[in-house]
């Protein structure tokens, strides 16, 4: 691959990390409730996109949505299940059922089970010159997508609750919150906008398994970014994402692809002991004492 | 249809790996049942315990004396970690459910991380002279280092529970997850008493993480895994319940052995993440919780 | 006088421990109802199983003549019934302007320009009106529980519940929230006033039960309550 196509290659990957970071925050960031289970979302909506494109030969829209509603889908039902109970009894359950669901394409011959599935691209490039180039620009456009989403519900009756249960979901409750319901519409949403971005990941590698699909490595990087950048703005995943998904891209060309896992883990660190607010955070205490 | 024997030496085997998945939780059950720590990076301690004694075991001594030596190292680190997590986290308002939750997941995936750094991905294991024979009685053969855990398992667990009944810091520990007001009317220092526990907590796990190594071998992602294992026995057991982690982790020795026995080794992890998942939907407060 | 509020045998467990055993209370609109009981009495847990914050108990809460007992919170908070919390629990990354934004949000159904203009008249009568757009994690405890009832009004509630508004205020302050509390029942709303501090409670209630072990030992004027002999064991113990 030469290096004109590698950048959109990467380019891929980067946007797929501001659509992960920009949905986590959606529950994690506006709500306060803590996803681990992101490579859960990402593999739903993955192996839907295979199984619609191997049973009917479906395009890579309805691929897309249908990804995104079964994940949402998976969002509701794991809501519906912990999210009447305490923060980290949600977040434990997201990581069950990541395992769970796992071991469940693990074996299921149809999608390739444990070895994986190789699959042909079809060749449909609509305007494009390459495919990695047509993926580069839909996964473009589903970042636009998502970040718009966030913003709408930043400014809206639904951030105004969410950040209110986050804060104190007994006062929000006799505020008059439904605090149940809107915790699961952000958790239903949250959910599918990831699978909306695991959807395009098998045209994108020609090729699907489970063990990176499900790797937990997600749920660091997905976590991690908007955390860094900032979880109070729909701005910060996306500083956060483009930021560290381009560091990580450098450190597995040229070091190692653990190290790049690392780098993540120890920024968060630092971030959620030394600066909670994220960069956004930096920033505005920044401007405040040069005033 | 499955055999009544394999069966049965399914259930055998259960047992002794769910009082080894007991003693595995114990330090969970103090830290997160008692204190309600969101300690998501217990597992990777100990893995990280079972790591320092491969180690200390290279010097040639036997993994069980590994364990025992590193507890009161791992005793300090549990402090300090404590100190830190206090101070940093609990101690002011806001979202710090957020917080806490992302800095222990990011200290277990750092630890894994440089675990594969250190050692690579390769599995570790130790060698004693109980490792590799087996007791025959009758039909049924017991592997020496599951009773060797089986026997530490039954050690720790009457340990502590003994301590928590019968020592004034032990009822101390108990009484503060309940009761914070009450403690410090009696002139106890609750930070201190926390200190205390998650100490204990966490030198469990150097010993928890020698008989894990002792068990089988050791890689650095078997956190992941143990996340399951070790959140499932202080759920099903009930958050505060020491007595309980023993029966729960009876109930998922015995439920894995033969899920393993019957539709293969695979299988596995769905079934302390699949009973996590079901405890949580049915009866969140455990088989024995307050 | 009409009823607002009717509590009919209210019993409340927790595992083994009865907090509420058979409670009954008739609440008449408009007025200013003292609950007082030592610590443990279980005055908290009524006002969480009026508030909806518990609704795994037995027996009937009728509000306004509906049976509210199966509605959660939220749902209690819109047919009217607002509370403060004992340790107030300010929507902490909010402005104090913001945090009156949220009950005129899901409460009410609007949050513009004129819910804001209403949210500054609250303000303004409880003397915060200055403290508007301060981040509520940067006032002071006297301030913060006037945001706790201030926010309770933005629900427009007709019947208020103060839990413990005044612990811990000085005597000063204590009457600051006194005055707000009469002038809120002035404008109709019936008031819930649970409290430590008995002078505030004589001063303000038309009428007074009290609590013992999940029980009312005794009910009536401020008079007859300060001179029962079982009030008088309840709090000092036999």
């Amino acid at each position: 691959m030469n290096v004109n196509e590698y950048i959109f290659f990467a380019g891929f990957v980067i946007l797929q990390f501001v659509v992960l970071a920009t949905a986590w925050n959606i529950l994690g960031g506006y709500a306060g409730y803590v996803n681990f289970g992101v490579p859960a979302f990402i593999a739903v909506g993955a192996y839907s996109a295979v199984v619609l494109f191997k049973s009917i030969s479906a395009p890579l829209v309805v691929q897309i949505i249908g990804g995104g509603i079964l994940a949402g889908l998976l969002g509701l039902m794991v809501g519906l299940l912990t999210l009447k109970l305490r923060g980290i009894f949600f977040s434990i359950a997201t990581v069950a059922v990541v395992f769970i669901l796992e071991t469940v394409v693990m074996n299921w011959r149809y999608v390739g089970g444990a070895t994986g599935l190789q699959l042909t691209r079809p060749p449909d490039l609509w305007i494009f010159d390459t495919y990695t180039r047509m993926l580069f620009f839909v996964m473009a456009v589903l970042a636009v997508c998502s970040v718009s989403i966030a913003r709408y519900i930043q400014d809206s009756f639904l951030g105004r609750g969410l950040r209110a249960v986050r804060d104190s979901e007994e006062a929000a409750e006799c505020s008059g919150v439904p605090t149940l319901k809107i915790k699961l519409i952000a958790c239903t949403i949250s959910g599918a906008l990831m699978g909306v971005a695991g959807a395009p990941m098998p045209m994108y590698l020609s090729y699907i398994e489970p063990t990176a699909t499900f790797n937990l490595n997600y749920s660091i990087s997905a976590l991690g970014m908007p955390i860094i950048g900032g979880t109070s703005h729909w701005i910060g995943p996306v500083i956060g994402a483009l930021l560290l998904a381009t560091i990580q891209q450098i450190v597995t060309v040229t070091v190692s692809n653990e190290l790049n896992v690392l780098v993540v883990g120890v920024l968060l660190v630092l971030f959620v002991v030394l600066a909670p607010d994220g960069i956004l955070g930096l920033i505005k205490k920044w401007k405040q004492s040069s005033k | 249809m499955i055999s009544i024997d394999l069966l049965f030496e399914a259930v055998l085997f259960g047992i002794l790996l769910g009082c080894f998945y007991a003693a595995v939780s114990l330090g969970l059950s103090v830290a997160f049942g008692l204190l309600d720590v969101p300690y998501v990076a217990h597992p990777a301690l100990l893995i990280l315990g079972s790591y320092f004694t491969f180690l200390l075991s290279k010097t040639g001594l036997d993994p069980i004396i590994c364990g025992l030596l590193l507890m009161p190292v791992f005793y300090l680190i549990g402090i300090a970690l404590y100190r830190f997590y206090y101070e940093t986290f609990e101690r002011r308002s806001s979202d710090t459910g957020v917080r806490g939750l992302a800095f222990f997941f990011g200290i277990a995936f750092i630890i894994e991380v440089c675990l594969i750094l250190v050692f690579g991905v390769d599995q570790r294991t130790v060698s004693a002279t109980y490792i590799g024979s087996s007791l025959e009685i009758g039909e049924y053969r017991f592997p020496y280092r599951m009773l060797v855990a089986f026997g530490i398992a039954i050690f720790l667990t009457t340990l502590l529970t003994l301590y928590f009944s019968k020592t004034f810091n032990g009822r101390a520990i108990k009484a503060v997850g309940q009761d914070e007001g009450a403690l410090r009317l009696m002139g106890a220092n609750p930070v201190k008493i926390k200190q205390l526990a998650f100490g204990i907590a966490t030198a469990v796990n150097a010993l928890a993480g020698a008989m894990l190594i002792i068990v089988g071998p050791v890689e650095p992602a078997m956190d992941r895994i143990y996340i399951g294992r070790t959140f499932c026995v202080v759920v099903l057991a009930g958050l505060g319940s020491m007595s309980g982690t023993l029966v729960a982790g009876l109930i998922l020795g015995i439920a894995e052995s033969v899920v393993m026995m019957t539709l293969g080794a695979s299988w596995a992890p769905a079934v302390s993440f699949g009973l996590l998942l079901l405890m949580l939907g049915i009866r969140p407060q455990g088989l024995f919780g307050r | 006088m009409e009823t607002i509020l009717e509590v009919n045998n209210v019993v409340k467990q927790f595992g083994g421990f009865t907090a509420l055993s058979g409670v009954n209370v008739k609440v008449h609109k408009g007025e200013r109802l003292g609950l007082i009981g030592p610590n443990g009495s279980g005055k908290t847990t009524l006002i969480n199983c009026i508030s909806g914050a518990f609704t795994d108990y037995q027996g009937a809460i009728h509000f306004n003549g509906q049976d509210i007992s199966k509605l959660k919170a939220h749902e209690r908070t819109k047919r009217g019934i607002a509370r403060s919390f004992q340790i107030p629990r300010p929507f902490s990354s909010m402005t104090v302007m913001e945090n009156l934004l949220v009950p005129f949000a899901f409460v009410g159904g609007k949050d513009g320009p004129e819910q804001q203009e209403e949210a500054m008249t609250i303000l303004r009568g409880m003397g915060l009106a200055d403290k508007a757009f301060v981040q509520s994690n940067q006032l002071s405890q006297v301030e913060l529980r006037k945001m706790e009832l201030a926010r309770a009004m933005a629900a427009k509630p007709k019947l208020l519940i103060s839990d413990e508004a005044m612990a811990g205020l000085s005597g000063n302050e204590v009457d600051e929230v006194l005055d707000i509390l009469f002038g809120l029942n002035k404008l109709g709303i019936t008031i819930i006033m649970i409290e430590h501090i008995m002078q505030a409670v004589m001063k303000f209630s038309e009428r007074i039960i009290c609590l013992d072990a999940g029980k009312i030992i005794c009910e009536g004027t401020p008079e007859t309550i300060v001179k029962n002999p079982e009030v008088q064991r309840a709090y000092l113990g036999d």
